[in-house]
């Protein structure tokens, strides 16, 4: 693997809306970069804070595979397509947007706040049949070890999407070492973004929601 | 005082397309027009100069080679890109990168 990219944490976008308090590590809203566009399929990395009671109302998607994984509390899910959910952490929503969805995503509690990654892949077909999936992940499953949590397979392990990728999450001990292969290919590269702690990669020395990039 | 930059963006779904114009108009250096039908497009393309087209939501494959097809035959300099997403978080930046390339 030849080619880097390093995203350090305090470099992201930044957009504080007083309910929503949100890190773009590639370029959203009101935040342009022209150098952080997107890593391959991978076009929206936002690191969310929202308030109690808060949330983002109905509003339309198309085209885009869109995921979510509440890292601290729980999120309250509604679509056009008739589903409502609570994801809580542990679990994993995917969205395929397709031909046209509307959403709302709002802070299930009036009292705490909900921290979320919000990921939005480019799909590999454009307008497909809105879709709506969320696992329970079993978290024992990622400790010391990169636990597959989405694929682009519907029987493989994992939530799955519209595009030739695969989402890994691991919780690591001390010294702690594990290898990666990547997957779909020799055009496909590997993106990780540390969720809390510092860690080694490649001998690139990295820390909490710091993003990397790797490929050929 | 700068000319707004023009653009037109075609889509299926009315209420997206409309988010998308919507989103488009709320840049003070930016004029959107919205076509939902192919129709609609060539008869906003024949009657304007757009600096730059939005291919959105529910295009056929069909429809978006003879859209394309249509557009740089008569105005080869035209921009087109697929725009993702239904006007949300992408819209500003992709807008932002096709004028600049």
């Amino acid at each position: 693997m030849s080619n880097t990219i390093l995203h350090k944490a305090n470099q992201r976008g930044h957009a504080n809306h007083g309910w929503l308090n949100s890190f773009h590590t590639f370029s959203f809203g009101g935040y342009y970069n022209p150098q952080a566009m997107n890593f391959g399929a991978l076009r929206v990395l936002n690191d969310d804070t929202v308030s109690g009671g808060m949330g983002f109302g109905r509003h339309p998607h198309d085209n885009m595979e869109i995921i979510s994984i509440p890292l601290d509390g729980d999120l309250e899910h509604q679509d056009s397509m008739g589903n409502t959910a609570i994801i809580r952490k542990g679990d994993i929503q995917a969205m395929s947007a397709g031909t046209g969805i509307y959403h709302s995503e709002k802070n299930a509690h009036e009292n705490q706040q909900v921290k979320f990654l919000q990921i939005w892949i480019y799909p590999n077909q454009k307008n497909v049949e809105p879709r709506y999936d969320q696992l329970t992940l079993n978290l024992n499953d990622r400790h010391n070890r990169l636990q597959q949590v989405l694929s682009p397979n519907k029987d493989d392990e994992g939530i799955w999407i519209y595009q030739n990728a695969w989402f890994h999450m691991g919780k690591f001990d001390k010294g702690v070492a594990t290898n990666y292969t990547i997957k779909g290919g020799k055009n496909n590269g590997v993106y990780a973004f540390v969720l809390n702690g510092d860690i080694s990669i490649n001998q690139q020395q990295l820390n909490t929601r710091d993003g990397f990039g790797i490929w050929e | 005082m700068n000319e707004k930059v023009k653009i037109l963006a075609v889509g299926r779904n009315q209420e997206i397309l409309e988010t998308v114009v919507r989103l488009i108009n709320a840049n003070d250096a930016w004029e959107g027009k919205g076509a939902v039908t192919d129709k609609e497009a060539v008869q906003a393309f024949d009657h304007e100069v757009f600096d730059l087209i939005l291919l959105c939501n529910g295009i056929s494959s069909d429809s978006e080679d003879n859209l394309r097809a249509y557009f740089l035959a008569h105005r080869p300099a035209t921009k087109i890109i697929q725009h993702y997403g239904g006007g949300s978080g992408l819209l500003t930046a992709e807008i932002y990168e096709a004028l600049a390339g």
